[in-house]
């Protein structure tokens, strides 16, 4: 809003008066248009976020759900968590699903892009086909690598049967059940990782190649020297944003596993899920505990995702 | 040219081979009840079979429809508050609007488990718990900050001098908003409805968590429950998630360039 040459204070000397008023205007109209995602963020995300927080340090039980009370237990819940069986290996099979994923997933989607950059016939729609499995409901996905890892009517054990393998149970062994839905996993991570390798090897300018073509440089020096250090700020970007996401993996696991045989396959996210909604009596404290451990973990590398991508794109 | 089609040969196998999970899905659903326990497995459907598609039409027609439902609620829902938000982001200097980026950054790194029980806890003091409009705000936690980052980007590059010409037209923000960045911002609000839609469409942890014990549930819950109840019928189970796997599919088809530049945009700001 303008202020109108009637303005008594519109002279000489109220020019800064309404200067400033004309900023608190037009900024009370940016956060009008942005109060509904602020109220938004408040009720939907730091709200269950604080109620989680409560939680985990109170003792709820199913009566607290009529009587809405429940015992304040301090960090009861924390150090139980802590001291429990599946607590070790809930961390290590994280750890273990994690890293395990993202090198695959990365190694593969780096190959890939690097081969797709060729361009070749076809390349473009190729490429496009890759981005399927990403775009599947995770819990298709899940069903396929299911039935794919069944013991005796899979077609995994086929093929391995039909070059002189033996059967492998790959979702009911201790040994077995991580690496299956490892597998699943890096199938569907590897989309996400070409495109935006994909995306940075674009960024990469052509005359960088053109040198190191008239130097007589082959193709496995190209990629050493040039392409893999060019492209180390997205490849940070890739790996942290994967590590964020991969923390977060739930559905593949509970599909595939159920986070079994025993804790063979249980990840932090798999437990809490087990604890809070896995049937039995729900044990909704414990279980907001575990998630808030898994949260202090994404934050972490969260915030190191973010740092470097003000160092990528300081805008 | 023969080193190209050469790598155009392998980049045909590789394809193959990253999709043949999807041409195992389909073909499980063709296959026959009695022959899905040979050993070993048909690799073609010989003599196939559509019962695991009447399956889907008779048992899982009402979980399609509440997805669908929850779905275009999720896109509504996310377009109207990420759109504004991301043009007072990217176009009127609001005061504190680093906090506000940061703030949306961190919510998409929240697992989505802990904000289930979150909103388990407050559902069910709100009576939200096995309610579509209770569906409908948790999916869209999926993708309001991500629909806001996109929008920003996109509103960002408008030019100074299409808003300023809408000002001297006598345009107010609101007016500014409608008519002019909006319209310019088609494309955007296309990446950001496809991803919302898929987004609500595929998922499972919200569903599972707080719509239990509902009548209207999900397409997901629906192959939950064909898996718990009865791991005999992978034909059927096979045809649903063929059936679930449309809306992707399509997706691609129609908005290939949305697809590629929605990943990228979630990660690395071009």
């Amino acid at each position: 809003m303008t202020t109108t040459p009637l303005d008594p204070r519109a002279g000489a000397g109220g020019g800064v008066s309404s200067r400033r008023r004309q900023r608190l205007t037009s900024q009370l109209v940016a956060w009008a248009f942005i109060a509904p995602v602020v109220l938004y963020l408040v009720f939907f995300y730091a709200y269950p976020l604080v109620r989680n927080l409560d939680l985990s340090f109170r003792d709820y039980t199913l009566a607290s759900f009529i009587t809405g009370n429940a015992d304040w237990a301090g960090l009861n819940n924390y150090i139980a968590v802590l001291q429990d069986a599946s607590f070790a290996p809930a961390i290590l099979n994280t750890a273990v699903f994690t890293l395990g994923s993202i090198l695959f997933q990365f190694a593969i989607g780096l190959a890939l892009a690097v081969f797709f950059f060729r361009r070749f016939p076809l390349s473009g729609t190729l490429r496009a086909l890759f981005l399927v499995p990403w775009l599947l409901p995770l819990l298709v996905s899940a069903s396929i690598w299911s039935w794919m890892l069944n013991s005796e009517s899979g077609i995994v054990n086929a093929g391995i049967q039909a070059l002189g393998g033996p059967q492998i149970n790959w979702l009911t062994s201790p040994q077995w059940a991580l690496v299956s839905v490892l597998i699943a996993n890096i199938w569907i991570g590897i989309p996400f990782n070409l495109v935006i390798l994909y995306s940075g090897l674009q960024n990469i300018s052509a005359d960088v190649y053109e040198a190191a073509s008239l130097d007589g440089a082959n193709a496995w020096q190209t990629f050493w020297r040039i392409t893999f250090p060019l492209l180390r700020p997205v490849s940070a970007i890739t790996i942290l944003l994967g590590l964020v996401y991969t923390l977060k993996v739930f559905d593949i696991i509970w599909i595939m596993t159920k986070g079994g045989p025993g804790d063979a396959s249980t990840t932090l996210a798999i437990w809490s899920y087990r604890l809070g909604f896995g049937g039995g009596t729900p044990e909704l404290s414990p279980a907001a505990a575990v998630g808030n451990l898994l949260i202090v973990i994404a934050f972490v590398f969260g915030l190191i995702y973010i740092r470097l991508q003000r160092r990528v794109d300081p805008s | 040219m023969t080193k190209r089609l050469i790598n155009t040969g392998i980049g045909v196998i590789l394809t193959a081979v990253m999709l043949f999970p999807l041409y195992w899905m389909v073909n499980v659903s063709l296959t026959q009840p009695d022959r899905l326990r040979k050993d070993p497995p048909d690799l073609f459907p010989v003599n196939p079979t559509f019962a695991g598609y009447e399956r889907v039409i008779s048992d899982q027609l009402p979980y399609l429809l509440t997805s669908f439902v929850v779905g275009i609620g999720a896109v509504v829902l996310t377009i109207a508050l990420s759109a504004p938000a991301a043009y007072a982001l990217a176009q009127l200097r609001p005061r504190g609007r680093t906090v506000l980026n940061f703030v949306l950054l961190i919510a998409q790194m929240i697992p989505s488990i802990i904000m289930a029980m979150g909103f388990y806890l407050i559902f069910s003091t709100w009576g939200l718990l096995n309610t579509i409009p209770g569906m409908i705000l948790a999916d869209s936690t999926l993708a309001v900050p991500f629909g806001v980052l996109i929008f920003t980007a996109f509103m960002a590059g408008i030019p100074d001098e299409l808003i300023s010409a809408a000002k001297i037209d006598g345009a107010g923000a609101w007016r500014t908003f409608r008519s002019v960045v909006l319209p310019i911002s088609r494309n955007s609000l296309v990446t950001v409805a496809l991803f919302t839609f898929l987004w609500a469409w595929s998922d499972f942890i919200f569903a599972s968590t707080i719509n239990r014990g509902g009548d209207l549930q999900p397409i997901t819950i629906g192959i939950y429950r064909y898996i718990g109840n009865n791991t005999q019928d992978w034909n059927a189970i096979m045809a649903t998630a063929v059936v679930a796997s449309i809306p992707a599919a399509l997706l691609l088809i129609i908005a290939q360039r949305y697809v590629a530049a929605g990943v990228t945009a979630g990660a690395v700001k071009d």
